[in-house]
């Protein structure tokens, strides 16, 4: 952050590559995990049958231990060596070919530390990054995925090391020391995500697991989508108190777009990275229904109502003003099932 | 920046060379110059109370606003959200950039004068590293609700802290006689303060994208409040600094020269600095930090209208509110309904605009 020197005669060139960094950032911080590990909620993954009307009374009891209730019974049998050696092509477009079922896994995203729980390879996990705080039995560790220490995750011994972003070539790094490296881009949308889950199962042994959690996600999504209410209401979705925001264009508001809201920010930016930060006024005059604060840093309800103007809005004055765990809707993991829900329910309150 | 042997107005001189070069050494700004400065504030002033994300409609603005009048009776025709988008969310925001605007300006030229260095700028002395550490802290341990209110306050605390740091190493070094030294232990204070907030950065990557729109400056959240809590250290800031514009003219001869006149350059020095200070935390606190109107400004004004600081002062003022709200005016319409850092506009519109009265007033002079 060297913008700050800005008498210094460079300064112009360091907040150039401030603001090229700028972009990047909007990615990296939505995929990022927020401080808070949340109590662990209801487990979402492969119990299909609870998830049709009502998902959070049913099974929210017997699941809390985390992510890997149901999903070993379900791999077992393709856990064995037979499946290996497996093929399998991440987001940098590299076939990654796996000779063995990996039993040293190096998670350095929050994101597939939750899919690899939910698809039962939690005993396969050997260390995941400081921001994975979910589920609350992964074992978390110093290490970084946005600074990686080349050194420190080497020194864990990894088989495997899977990771959300490629910073200062750290992948090209780990596989010079003979470690296989799987890089998931940030979701962009719900295809891209529920493709993961299925890479991620074939890459760690547990196949079929990946491709039923991917299956499960994507009907109890469309589940709870076809549940809810048939309003047209507009939302606007808080990513903190500059205005930042989602457009149709990101995983998350692809959600919102199950259930067929409209999202006021969708003009903003049209072919951007999604992440527009949206004038006030402009907010004020689209009049959403619903307000959904959900970054890392969103304000708190109240505080939205007490905004100069913002009482004019419906979403204000109706009460719709809903906070969103950020970690589940910054991450692309099976948990958007419960975002799926809380969606739902603010449909049900709001139409 | 005047070189050291360029002659205040108070200064004796020559006869010839006051009739050879009679702008430079003038004390009043051409009407000319003075006029068009304040012609550009009130048009962009109307332009930015006009024009918005949100389309009112230039009539019904126009209405509205007289409606706000005492007695005047008057139906806008614009419903109670769009009053409010007027009131509350655009006036403030126009209103508040030309407060942070002129304190930014007027503040440059200070700092320029004190130090007679073309290169200082409000934030040379560790108010923008301080600052930005306040804020970074304010962001990363602030709970919710509780984070907005502190980043301003936090903000207004590191800036000052960042100017004491570096004063008292400044004096530490060489007991404030050079004006050197205190840039230079402004440089090793912002380069610590900065090491500190970006290794909390670092440390909180989930918060990066809050902490670099702060850095990168913003009105969006511009509300009457804010200007509330602006406009008193704004006065007595703009107050302090004008009452010193003469002996500035003075400094600006020369260190030496000026104590012989009975200058005490260390005191009218240290006045200054805390006053400039002061203004620019306080419009950091609320606005982050916009970068390049404290030196854009004061030398373009400069390059118009003459060297004296009893026109530079009172002219960035001026010309300071009027670049920030036409700055802010572009930062929110030119993407509409989406923003643009206002650091972006200032540098992008502004160095180019810069380059141009550059090369004009070389030709003139």
């Amino acid at each position: 952050m060297r913008c700050t020197l800005s008498t210094h005669p460079t300064s112009a060139g360091a907040r150039r590559r401030l603001l090229a960094a700028i972009g990047a950032t909007a990615l990296l911080v939505s995929a990022c995990a927020g401080e808070d590990a949340d109590a662990p909620t209801d487990d979402v993954e492969v119990e299909d049958d609870d998830l049709d009307d009502e998902p959070d009374d049913g099974d929210a009891d017997d699941a809390d231990e985390g992510g890997d209730a149901d999903a070993d019974d379900v791999d077992d049998a393709d856990a064995g060596e037979d499946a290996f050696p497996a093929t399998v092509t991440d987001s940098r477009g590299v076939d990654v070919e796996i000779a063995e079922r990996p039993e040293r896994i190096v998670s350095l995203s929050p994101t597939h530390t939750e899919i690899l729980f939910a698809i039962g390879a939690d005993e396969q996990v050997h260390a995941v990054d400081d921001q994975s705080d979910y589920p609350d039995d992964a074992p978390i560790t110093d290490l970084s995925g946005f600074e990686p220490n080349i050194e420190a995750i080497a020194d864990e011994d990894p088989d495997l090391v899977i990771a959300a972003f490629d910073p200062g070539g750290m992948a090209d790094d780990l596989e010079g020391l003979g470690i296989d490296v799987l890089i998931f881009d940030t979701a962009t949308n719900i295809d891209e995500a529920l493709e993961q889950y299925e890479a991620t199962g074939v890459a760690v042994g547990h196949a079929d697991a990946g491709e039923q959690l991917a299956t499960d996600t994507r009907e109890d999504m469309e589940q709870l989508a076809a549940d809810a209410p048939e309003a047209s209401l507009a939302y606007y979705h808080e990513l903190d108190e500059f205005l930042y925001t989602a457009t149709s264009q990101t995983f998350i508001g692809e959600v919102y777009g199950l259930f067929g809201l409209e999202n006021v920010a969708d003009p903003a930016d049209e072919d951007g990275s999604g992440f527009p930060q949206l004038s006030e006024e402009y907010i004020v005059e689209e009049n959403p229904d619903l307000i959904f604060l959900a970054g890392a840093g969103a304000s708190a309800p109240d505080e939205v109502a007490d905004r100069p103007g913002w009482d004019t809005i419906t979403a204000v004055q109706e009460g719709n003003l809903i906070e969103v765990d950020s970690d589940i809707a910054s991450r692309w993991g099976p948990r958007i099932v419960e975002f799926a829900e809380t969606v739902r329910d603010a449909m049900d309150d709001a139409a | 920046m005047t070189g050291p042997r360029s002659r205040p107005a108070g200064a004796p001189t020559p006869g010839s060379d006051a009739s050879a070069r009679p702008l430079l050494r003038a004390t009043r700004a051409h009407p000319a110059v003075v006029f068009g400065a304040f012609a550009g504030l009130v048009v962009v002033v109307l332009a930015g109370t006009m024009i918005g994300a949100a389309e009112l409609g230039a009539m019904a603005v126009a209405r509205e606003l007289l409606s706000g009048i005492p007695g005047i009776e008057l139906d806008s025709g614009l419903s109670e959200r769009q009053q409010a988008i007027l009131w509350q969310l655009r006036l403030p925001r126009v209103a508040l950039g030309a407060l942070v605007g002129a304190v930014l300006a007027i503040s440059g030229a200070a700092y320029q004068g004190v130090f007679r260095n073309p290169l200082a700028d409000p934030y040379l002395l560790g108010v923008a590293a301080g600052a930005g550490l306040g804020a970074t802290i304010a962001v990363v341990y602030g709970t919710g609700s509780l984070a907005g209110v502190v980043v301003p306050v936090l903000a207004f605390v590191g800036a000052l802290v960042g100017v004491s740091l570096t004063y008292v190493l400044g004096r530490a070094v060489t007991g404030v006689r050079s004006a050197t030294t205190l840039i230079l232990a402004g440089v090793a204070v912002a380069a610590f303060l900065t090491a500190i907030q970006t290794y909390l950065q670092q440390q909180n990557a989930d918060v990066l994208r809050e902490v670099w729109t702060w850095i990168l400056g913003s009105l969006t959240r511009a509300s009457w409040g804010q200007i509330g809590l602006l406009l008193p250290y704004t006065a007595v800031s703009v107050i302090a600094i004008l009452l010193h514009r003469r002996l500035l003219d003075v400094l600006a001869v020369g260190e030496e020269e000026a104590r012989t006149l009975g200058v005490r350059t260390g005191q009218v020095r240290l006045i200054v600095i805390v006053a400039a200070s002061l203004g620019t935390a306080a419009a950091v606190a609320v606005s982050g930090l916009i970068g390049f109107v404290g030196i854009i400004v004061p030398h373009t004004v400069r390059l118009l209208a003459g060297t004296s600081y009893r026109v530079i002062l009172p002219l960035s003022i001026v010309a300071g509110a009027a670049f920030l709200v036409l700055a802010d005016l572009l930062a929110r319409t030119v993407a509409s309904p989406a923003e643009l850092p206002i650091g972006v506009v200032t540098a992008f519109f502004g160095a180019p605009f810069f380059a141009v009265v550059l090369r004009t007033s070389r030709r003139l002079t």
